[in-house]
């Protein structure tokens, strides 16, 4: 589905990503992990088109993404979300959805009234639906910036999913969570997947990434060290003296 | 009485050059282009009824088109400048309007007397309302219909999905392109139709005041219309009726008695303003209770 060759991003004189290869299967959920700087959000920058790519190539379903505006990439079916939350802080939560809702089945009528159509059909019934799925369903006319944090990651991860993404890039989704709200997130990444969404998660928590991924990537220095299951990351060396070489706190 | 009048139709064109501003204010684009359309919209209609011989109606939405269409073209190279910049040239494009407009001659012979615009000289005799039988009523009326369409398209709009993309645009850009927003669609649009209405301010204000002159367009009438929908606030369009009201009305009108001083105070005023009500006038939090004061009078008058 998403196939990575070569691919660099120079900052200046820092090699953020250095030609990368991954390929990702449809219907996977594929982790990257790797410490901090490794380039890990760099790559999801790329892959979403928020910055260019400095060399090499990115497919997805067959198509370059080289040269598509971040929009023209979600209209692709490209999503992902931010790893520190990039609500719209003063739309309600329910508009935050509605913006972002995928609409090239609507008619132009349905997709222009927000009073009219809000008291019934498809476009009230699907968000409605999303805001079920992310337990944000009485917080519908709430201030996104009024929300609690993890009020506020879900209904990132919602926003995303809105745009009926093939691919949905994670970003660090669970960094804050307690034990709880991971379980919770964890349920949530696996209901999108039933859904038919393919999912690359950037994350540095291991309980998720081990629990949930088929497959995972490591990197470090902007490179893969390491690829393959989970099981078979935990046991890798090198993957091991990557995390551990660096200081205490990662 | 026609003083009142007066007052009033002013009142009613800067609300329209207000809301100009607002919608590219929605987008995030603070813009000092406003008042460079208000004159080519002033302009353009000014000819066509003067030169042309057109009728008022047709006039306006020819200005309004032409207007449309050179906002359309400033559209795309404000993409590229952001924040201060986007400031700094839209005043370098009002400007340039205005200094086009300074050199501009067109004189043609009607009834044995020389119209037309007149480069320094302006262009006086914009006498369409007079020569038509039009009541200083009536011209109040057809300016105040125009503000009244406006503002409730513009509260229309606000209330569908468009006004939402507009809006996310304005608070965060990047986020928007990354849930499927066209950002270039949303902003040359918002331009476009700030454009549109400053255009339909301006040929409504030639034909109301009767003479234009370069000095009229300055920069001072284009932070005014940044000014009004700030004061007012982004909330509603209400917002920027209150803040034209309050400064055209109170400030400009009401403190004349003060002479010199009143720019003073009037600098004063709005800086107060801003501090006690930062998010505008008629923020969020006022319109709730605003509604809710309505709810309680309506409920004891029912019972």
């Amino acid at each position: 589905m998403l196939e990575v060759k070569s691919l660099s991003k120079n900052f200046g004189g820092v090699k953020a990503v250095w030609k990368l290869d991954l390929a990702v299967n449809a219907g996977d959920i594929f982790g990257v992990i790797g410490p901090n700087g490794s380039g890990k959000s760099t790559l999801v920058n790329l892959i979403s088109g928020v910055f260019p790519a400095t060399a090499g190539e990115i497919h997805f379903q067959g198509h370059s993404l080289s040269n598509l505006s971040p929009h023209a990439r979600v209209k692709a079916g490209v999503a992902r979300t931010f790893q520190n939350i990039r609500l719209f802080p003063g739309l309600t939560v329910w508009q935050n959805l509605w913006v972002a809702r995928n609409s090239t089945e609507d008619t132009r009528a349905e997709g222009i009234s927000y009073r009219w159509f809000r008291k019934s059909g498809p476009v009230k019934n699907e968000i409605d639906d999303m805001l079920e799925f992310s337990g944000l369903a009485d917080k519908g006319d709430e201030l996104a910036s009024n929300l609690a944090f993890g009020e506020q990651r879900r209904l990132e991860l919602a926003r995303a999913a809105a745009t009926k993404p093939r691919l949905l890039l994670l970003d660090e989704p669970a960094a804050g969570m307690n034990q709880e709200e991971v379980r919770d997130l964890d349920k949530r990444i696996r209901q999108l997947r039933q859904q038919g969404m393919t999912i690359i998660l950037i994350e540095h928590v291991m309980e998720l990434v081990m629990g949930i991924t088929d497959r995972i990537a490591v990197l470090n220095f902007g490179s893969k060290i390491a690829e393959g299951e989970p099981a078979a990351i935990r046991e890798n060396k090198s993957v091991q003296e990557a995390y551990l070489g660096q200081s205490e706190g990662s | 009485m026609d003083y009142y009048l007066n007052l009033i139709n002013t009142i009613g064109i800067h609300t329209l050059l207000g809301l100009s501003a607002y919608i590219l204010l929605l987008t995030g684009q603070l813009s000092l282009a406003q008042a460079g359309f208000f004159a080519v919209g002033a302009y353009t209609a000014a000819v066509l009824t003067v030169i042309l011989g057109w009728a008022i109606l047709p006039a306006i939405g020819l200005a309004m088109l032409i207007t449309g269409l050179l906002a359309f073209l400033v559209g795309f190279p404000a993409l590229r400048v952001r924040g201060l910049m986007l400031v700094v040239a839209t005043l370098a494009f009002g400007e340039f309007v205005r200094m086009f407009f300074y050199n501009f001659r067109w004189r043609v012979i009607q009834d044995g007397v020389e119209v037309g615009p007149d480069g320094t000289m302006g262009f006086s005799e914009i006498r369409y309302f007079a020569e038509h039988g039009w009541t200083s009523w009536e011209v109040t009326s057809l300016i105040w219909v125009f503000v009244i369409m406006v503002m409730a398209i513009i509260w229309w709009a606000d209330q569908t999905r468009s006004g939402a993309v507009l809006r996310a645009v304005g608070e965060d850009e990047l986020a928007a392109g990354t849930v499927g927003i066209d950002v270039t669609v949303v902003k040359v649009a918002a331009m476009t139709a700030g454009g549109v209405i400053a255009g339909l301010a301006g040929s409504l204000y030639a034909h109301q005041i009767t003479m234009l002159d370069h000095h009229a367009f300055t920069v001072l009438l284009a932070t005014f219309a940044i000014a009004y929908p700030i004061l007012g606030g982004v909330s509603n369009v209400f917002g920027t009726l209150v803040a034209v009201i309050f400064i055209q009305g109170l400030l400009v009108e009401g403190l004349r008695f003060l002479g010199d001083w009143r720019m003073l105070l009037f600098g004063a005023l709005i800086i107060v303003v801003m501090n006690v009500k930062p998010r505008g006038l008629f923020d969020s939090q006022t319109l709730r209770w605003m509604k809710n004061v309505l709810r309680l009078r309506l409920s004891r008058r029912l019972s």
